[in-house]
């Protein structure tokens, strides 16, 4: 999130799209009616009526996967209605930006952007680049009038998604869209605010990604990222998602979104180099061009600290991807498919049922030698060998299960989905025999360094020189507990030598007070900089309490501790004008006094844009501004409406590209059979959806073994609208066979007016929902829904598509 | 004096308390039965279910939970809890929490209790050989890789900061790329 939970009740309007707050994160429901009492509108659209859409002032449905469409039309409606706020974009986007004359758009290429490259998927996007001046600074045009700007070619992109064709791709009704368009651009002015709830709604798609980036080009073109009540926020499902995240459990990232090393950035000069994003903007602040310090603070942490600068402080020491390399989630089991990964570890997850395509996932454990699993409870991952349509006795998979700890019979800390950084406190100790993660980690690090150190092996040095400094030391050298709060401490850094940094004298040990004060010279560590200030010299900073709260909009300062340097709305300079002050006078976030900025700690401490010295409010993109055109994306600088790739209809109404044309395609000629999918045919004739019910949780390890929840929402459903049950002879009640070309689930038949068919191209579209948070291993409950979804990805994530997909449905016989 | 909401609470009953001492003067007709946490330890944590970051609290006695509800001080949820937070009790009273290691062998049809000692063991050889056996010091390319892709790993976001931090140091000294969990998904 941009912005917080709190936060919410300073809205407007309250868009909740692509998630379901009501029923999945239910107390942050509170924030949304306590803001419908002071007059706030909450839309939602959704292609199920929900708890959410039950207290909304607008409902829309829309078709899974039609959520570009949906959104192209409401950009146009805001350009074409001048309901953009002119002023903020202006200031804070690249709206004003002139692009190369040579970029074209799906307009005149039939679906597609300049550059493409049939044979490799791929785009060249050289076309896709900013004018010029002679000092490389991109050219402006500040009137938004040149044909060439950012604002006209949007405009003229999405000038192609009329309400007609958008609600032909959608299904949901004209007036509907129109409402909606209009109750939410309505918050284009100084002093309105918008919000946007999201989450696996719309991540979940081959066009996941620009899914969000539609909306955040919608929220920058009516001033609403920076403020109090806006943002653009993603409401994560999990406890500790937003940490783990931070610390990049991901293959592309290290902690504080690093980018891993590749093979082509030998050592540590050519890794900065190249890593490093440059600007000739002297208005930039180009944060990133700190990363020599934040790299080398990481490997001052990870490694000994007796490694010197010659040594590149140890980064030959870490693994270096290929370049080009992708090692995400859907890569990773194909991979051990087809038989290539040996060893693997389940930490804490439960992919045999969380995996999109699950029996591919299934039958892919079975290749494994050996695995761990680490959990509260048995699931279907850990007892895959015994599942469905296994033979134990073919099985060679050794499995060893580990029992852990539950969240409060240890202590650490976790960052909500709004960044803040939790502290939680030991209560108990381990049930049984069960111990702590850290306490396993710390086992397996010393028992593997002891292997290593005795008979040698593989680059021992990688193990051997790695810095394990979190408590007493035995005889042996080995730690017996973690000390969690050295590994805080560690991930906050230190001062590896006493050092004068500006003008302040810090001491060998003392910890860094922020990330501000890391070194790029080997004198300071930190694990993670985006964590540097949580745990400094004023102490635990996330275990924080109070209940102070200065601002009035509910910043809450002083509670835990919030990424970055505690600031709790991101992009905070983007709410004030040149001067300083911000749009919205009732509810500042952050305010120039004339001598400093007062209120939450601001988006980068320069004076305001109309003075000398000043530096542009995106301060962590090159160019200095929030990016209406985004030339990162995989598939186009503006976002384009492609089907998902099994959808119900035979052709993109929009243009011949019918799926997003960079996605990587496993099922190809002679392509796995497990990668199968069936677009637009008559066998799989039904769109499918997936989502969660608040009474469980993911795949449902931690609530279907909890006996008072799985009494509340006892076995697997498949909801489906009474003229489709009507159809297929259905009743509500009856069991019913759910099938995808990858696999079947059986569920209990509602029949419910909550989905009701789309008129699309024509025809009328039945859409069914199913819940994911069942699996064989809890009797009577029935399996997961991941059975059911395919093998594909977005492009840029490679996230899997589990929000669209087509399926058939048949009564039980 | 910065009063919060449970402080007040307390606050105020012991007001009542001292007020019913100082002025009552026929006995008191009825009693309360005391509750059940009168006594236990208060332990503040956050709910391990989404990512709402509600702040609950744990009452334990005798080394286990009794109690486990809302923290009214939280300034996100003021001690409200969704059906999950509310359930996280069943959390530690549950028999069908796993309590010790569990070792299933190749081809066998059912899981065996193992020890502590042996399984680390296990697994730590397991994790070098597998790694000398597949370890790629240069890649097709001639480039140095220094990693293995004979094993992968996933998770996770139910891990403390601090243990997310740990697990990737270490999966990354191993020389694993193929490191993802949930986020990704």
């Amino acid at each position: 999130m941009t912005n917080h939970w709190i936060d919410i009740r300073n809205s407007d309007v309250i868009l909740i799209m692509g998630s379901n707050a009501a029923e999945n994160h239910p107390i942050s429901f509170k924030y949304v009616l306590e803001a419908m009492d002071k007059g706030a509108k909450l839309l939602s659209v959704d292609p199920r009526f929900t708890r959410t859409s039950a207290k909304a002032d607008l409902y829309a449905p829309l078709r899974s996967g039609t959520d570009i469409a949906f959104l192209g039309g409401m950009i146009k409606y805001i350009i074409e209605n001048n309901l953009y706020h002119a002023e903020y974009m202006q200031l804070h986007t690249n709206a004003t930006f002139l692009v190369n004359p040579d970029f074209k758009m799906p307009g005149e290429l039939d679906g597609l952007f300049s550059g493409y490259d049939e044979q490799k998927r791929s785009y060249d996007k050289s076309s896709w680049s900013f004018q010029r001046d002679a000092k490389g600074v991109p050219k402006s045009d500040l009137s938004m009038q040149d044909p060439n700007c950012v604002l006209q070619l949007l405009k003229k992109h999405f000038s192609r998604y009329t309400p007609e064709l958008v609600s032909d791709i959608t299904g949901t009704p004209q007036e509907k869209l129109m409402e909606v368009y209009q109750i939410y651009a309505s918050t284009g002015k100084a002093g309105k605010a918008a919000t946007i709830m999201y989450a696996m709604g719309w991540t979940q798609h081959t066009v996941g990604t620009q899914n969000i980036r539609t909306m955040a080009i919608i929220q920058l073109l009516l001033g609403n990222i920076g403020i109090a009540g806006g943002g653009v926020n993603a409401l994560r499902g999990e406890s500790n998602v937003q940490g783990s995240t931070d610390h990049c459990l991901l293959f592309h990232i290290l902690p504080g979104y690093l980018p891993t090393p590749k093979a082509s950035w030998p050592d540590l000069a050519k890794y900065i180099e190249k890593s490093t994003p440059q600007t000739n903007d002297p208005e930039s602040a180009n944060w990133w061009s700190n990363r020599s310090k934040y790299i080398t603070s990481l490997l001052r942490a990870h490694f000994d600290s007796g490694l010197t600068t010659e040594e590149d402080f140890g980064y030959s020491l870490l693994p270096k991807l290929d370049d080009g390399q992708n090692a995400s989630w859907l890569m990773l089991f194909d991979r051990m498919f087809k038989g290539d990964v040996k060893g693997f570890f389940a930490w804490g997850q439960n992919p045999a049922c969380s995996g999109s395509n699950a029996n591919k996932v299934r039958k892919a454990l079975a290749k494994l030698d050996w695995m761990v699993t680490v959990n509260l409870f048995d699931n279907e991952t850990a007892s895959f060998w015994k599942g469905p349509k296994m033979d134990p006795s073919q099985i060679d998979t050794e499995v060893f299960f580990l029992p852990i700890a539950a969240s409060f019979e240890k202590e650490g800390s976790i960052t909500n989905s709004g960044r803040w950084a939790q502290w939680r406190y030991q209560a108990v100790e381990p049930l049984g025999n069960s111990r702590h993660d850290s306490q396993v980690m710390n086992e397996l690090y010393s028992r593997v360094c002891a292997l290593y150190k005795k008979e040698g092996g593989a680059f021992p040095e990688a193990i051997t020189k790695l810095s394990w400094d979190y408590g007493f030391k035995g005889l042996d050298g080995k730690i017996e507990h973690i000390d969690i709060h050295a590994v805080a401490k560690e991930i906050n850094g230190y001062f590896l030598a006493d050092k004068v940094v500006k003008g302040k004298s810090f001491k060998k040990g003392d910890l860094v007070p922020s990330f501000a004060y890391l070194q790029d010279d080997g004198s300071t560590n930190s694990g993670n900089w985006l964590y540097c200030q949580s745990y400094n010299g004023k102490g635990n900073n996330m275990a924080r309490r109070s209940q102070k709260d200065p601002s009035g909009i509910g910043l809450y300062p002083e509670w835990g501790w919030c990424w970055p340097v505690n600031r709790r709305i991101l992009y905070n300079r983007a709410s004030v004008d040149a001067s300083g002050q911000p749009w919205d006078k009732k509810q500042p976030v952050i305010w120039w006094n004339g001598a400093k900025w007062q209120g939450d700690v601001p988006d980068g401490g320069w004076k305001p844009l109309n003075q000398p010295g000043t530096k542009k409010s995106f301060i962590m993109l090159p160019d200095g501004v929030a990016s209406i055109f985004g030339a990162k994306m995989k598939e186009g600088p503006f976002p384009e409406h492609y089907e998902p790739l099994e959808c119900p209809i035979e052709k993109n109404p929009l243009s011949g590209t019918k799926n997003n044309p960079v996605i990587k395609l496993f099922y190809e000629e002679g392509g796995l059979e497990e990668d199968i999918f069936y677009s637009c045919d008559q066998r799989y004739p039904y769109v499918a959806t997936t989502y969660r019910v608040t009474e469980h949780w993911q795949t449902g390890v931690m609530t279907r073994n909890i006996p008072w929840l799985l009494e509340m929402q006892p076995s697997m459903f498949v909801e489906m609208n009474p003229q489709l049950a009507a159809e297929k002879n259905i009743k509500n009640g009856d069991w019913v066979k759910v099938s995808s070309a990858r696999g079947q689930v059986e569920a209990v038949a509602i029949v419910t007016k909550r989905f009701q068919p789309f008129k699309v191209q024509g025809t009328t579209i039945h859409q069914v929902g199913l819940p994911w948070c069942y699996g064989w291993s809890t009797p009577n409950t029935g399996d997961s829904a991941n059975l059911l979804t395919p093998t594909i990805g977005d492009a840029n994530t490679m996230i899997p598509e589990t929000k669209a997909f087509q399926v058939n449905i048949e009564k039980r016989g | 004096m910065e009063l919060s909401r449970r402080g007040f609470l307390k606050l105020s009953g012991g007001a009542v308390g001292a007020s019913i001492v100082g002025v009552g003067l026929k006995p008191a007709q009825a009693y309360a039965a005391p509750l059940a946490i009168q006594y236990a330890k208060e332990t503040t944590t956050i709910c391990p279910y989404c990512a709402v970051g509600c702040g609950m609290i744990v009452h334990s006695r005798g080394g286990d939970v009794i109690n486990i509800e809302g923290d009214p001080d939280h300034p996100i949820n003021r001690g409200t809890l969704c059906s999950k937070g509310s359930a996280a009790y069943q959390l530690r009273h549950n028999e069908k929490r796993i309590t010790e290691p569990m070792y299933r062998a190749k081809g066998s049809r059912e899981w065996q209790k193992v020890s502590w000692d042996w399984s680390l063991d296990q697994i730590a050889q397991k994790i070098k050989a597998t790694r000398d056996a597949t370890f790629m010091e240069k890649n097709s390319k001639g480039q140095v890789v220094n990693r293995t892709d004979g094993i992968a790993s996933v998770g996770s976001a139910a891990l403390d900061n601090e243990e997310c931090y740990l697990f990737q140091k270490l999966l990354r000294s191993w020389g694993l790329v193929y490191i993802e969990h949930q986020a990704r998904i």
